[in-house]
């Protein structure tokens, strides 16, 4: 029963609450007394909200739990494990992965149900069912509202951490439309992994995604040209690169990485790192990035992985190595439909000299993207091709 | 504290090879399972195997047809069950992982209370 009423609740009125917390909070650090300031906002949103309904304390049992908690004086620097509870419920692994990101966009972030339906190109209904479906699967099922223990933790934490890095990604290269970055979700993807570093400062995968969004981020201004067209990496003006995001990237880096061996995202986050401290292009350290690579490929072997390692390949030792790399790739079923596979051999034959076989390629990995900022890109790219 | 069914699925062909090491395994691991948890345990049994199953369906015209062999035809078959009592399913699904199988898992279901 008071799970329903709290998650309910935290739908009604506290999710205001919450979303601005992410937002204030990971801006001006967390405040002295943060159960206080969100009962505040809360209660505040709430009478808003349901000033007629002499029942709305009724229906706020976190905010009067924390009335409660308030009173017990916090430590400096202690952190209520609200936060935590929500998110650990939100991305409980006995929830379907879809329904985990729908609830934590919905309850921690503070999205309507449209803008979550709008972010995932479901209709408002399908949305809707899915997060009531979600909803009633924690009641009926009892998923606990809690803080898992201490054994749990680590696993549980994985799985918040896939939830906030597939927002992110969502939000960095949206699957389709027609703009190429959705900026409000990498926000909300950025002040989950900020809140999360704050609840477990010493867990290196959280430092380490959290780094990893901050410096694939810190690129936001320079993605695409005034024109909205795709630039690559090679092309980006490095100078309007976030600089404070790349510093602070870096730092979180070389903590995550002192762990061993070092996780996913510590390690993709140490890649984007290289690039951040290259002066340009062509002074990229790409044996590192080959380096770091393969140890991605060994700790999360993923075609897609390999795919990153064989393109960096062609950097380090030339167009014809990076091909080879990418032909023992080509019969991988998962990238059968990925248009990077077929985009990075296009661009690997036409350094070849082999323009009619990249046309080819280009032609394949047009079919295969709906971004439309990436379509673009690629058509530029067989517009620029001689003949 | 809510009740939990804890159904065993598991592949029976890889029960009818064990070996009687393995199987000893299996009888100590249901044994071990059945003693450290008696206090939360309301039940829980064994089924016999699949091919003893027969399924009774209406036939829409008021009566019945009788066929041999289990509802679905599955890989792993429902084999046994175990009724427990836990607080939420985060320790229904401590108790589950306790269970032991040779090569197939186990589904945890609240039961339905009725007010």
């Amino acid at each position: 029963m008071r799970l329903t009423r709290d998650i309910d609740l935290a739908e009604e009125c506290v999710q205001d609450a919450y979303a601005q917390a992410l937002r204030t909070w990971a801006d001006r650090g967390i405040p002295a007394k943060p159960a206080a300031w969100l009962t505040t906002a809360a209660r505040n949103r709430a009478l808003d909200v349901m000033r007629r309904d002499s029942t709305w304390k009724r229906l706020m049992p976190m905010v009067v739990e924390d009335d409660v908690v308030e009173e017990r004086s916090f430590e400096a620097g202690e952190i209520p494990d609200d936060r935590l509870r929500l998110i650990c419920t939100c991305c409980h692994p006995a929830l379907a992965p879809d329904a985990r990101i729908a609830l934590t966009l919905r309850l921690l972030c503070g999205l309507t149900t449209a803008e979550v339906a709008h972010s995932f190109l479901v209709s408002e209904p399908t949305m809707a069912a899915r997060i009531t479906r979600a909803k009633k699967k924690i009641a009926g099922a009892g998923i606990p509202y809690r803080v898992p223990s201490a054994a749990e933790l680590p696993g549980r934490i994985d799985a918040v951490l896939s939830v906030v890095h597939l927002v992110f990604t969502t939000g960095h290269t949206a699957p389709i439309g027609d703009r190429l970055r959705r900026g409000d979700l990498v926000e909300r993807a950025l002040d989950l992994a900020r809140i999360l570093h704050k609840l477990q400062p010493d867990n290196a995968d959280v430092a380490g995604l959290l780094a990893l969004i901050l410096l694939t981020d810190a690129r936001r201004a320079t993605r695409v040209d005034a024109t909205g067209r795709l630039l690559l990496l090679a092309d980006q003006d490095r100078s309007q690169w976030d600089r404070a995001a790349i510093a602070e990237g870096i730092a979180l880096v070389r903590q995550a990485l002192r762990r061993r061996p070092p996780g996913r995202f510590a390690l993709q986050a140490a890649i984007a790192a290289v690039h951040a401290e290259a002066p340009n292009w062509e002074a990229t350290d790409w044996d590192e990035v080959v380096a770091l690579y393969g140890l991605l490929v060994e700790v999360w072997p993923s075609p897609v992985v390999a795919l990153n390692r064989a393109v960096a390949v062609g950097f380090a030792r030339g167009p014809a190595a990076g091909l080879a790399e990418l032909e023992t790739l080509a019969v991988e079923p998962q990238l059968a439909a990925y248009p990077y596979l077929a985009a990075s051999r296009a661009d690997f034959l036409h350094r070849l000299g082999r323009d009619t076989e990249a046309r080819a390629a280009y032609d394949e990995a047009l079919v295969l993207t709906d971004n439309d900022v990436e379509r673009r890109f690629l058509l530029d790219r067989v517009a620029a091709l001689p003949g | 504290m809510s009740q939990y069914l804890i159904m065993i699925y598991d592949n029976e062909a890889a029960y009818e090879k064990a070996t009687a090491d393995l199987n000893g395994k299996i009888m100590a691991g249901h044994q071990e399972f059945g003693t450290k948890n008696a206090s939360v345990l309301a039940g829980g049994n064994a089924l016999q195997p699949v091919s003893t199953a027969t399924t009774v369906r209406p036939d829409g015209a008021g009566g019945f047809t009788i066929t041999d062999g289990p509802f679905v035809e599955t890989k792993e078959a429902l084999g046994g069950y175990y009724l427990v009592e836990a607080p939420d399913l985060d320790a229904a699904i401590e108790l589950a992982k306790q269970v032991p199988v040779i090569d197939g898992g186990l589904e945890v279901r609240p039961i339905m209370v009725f007010n």
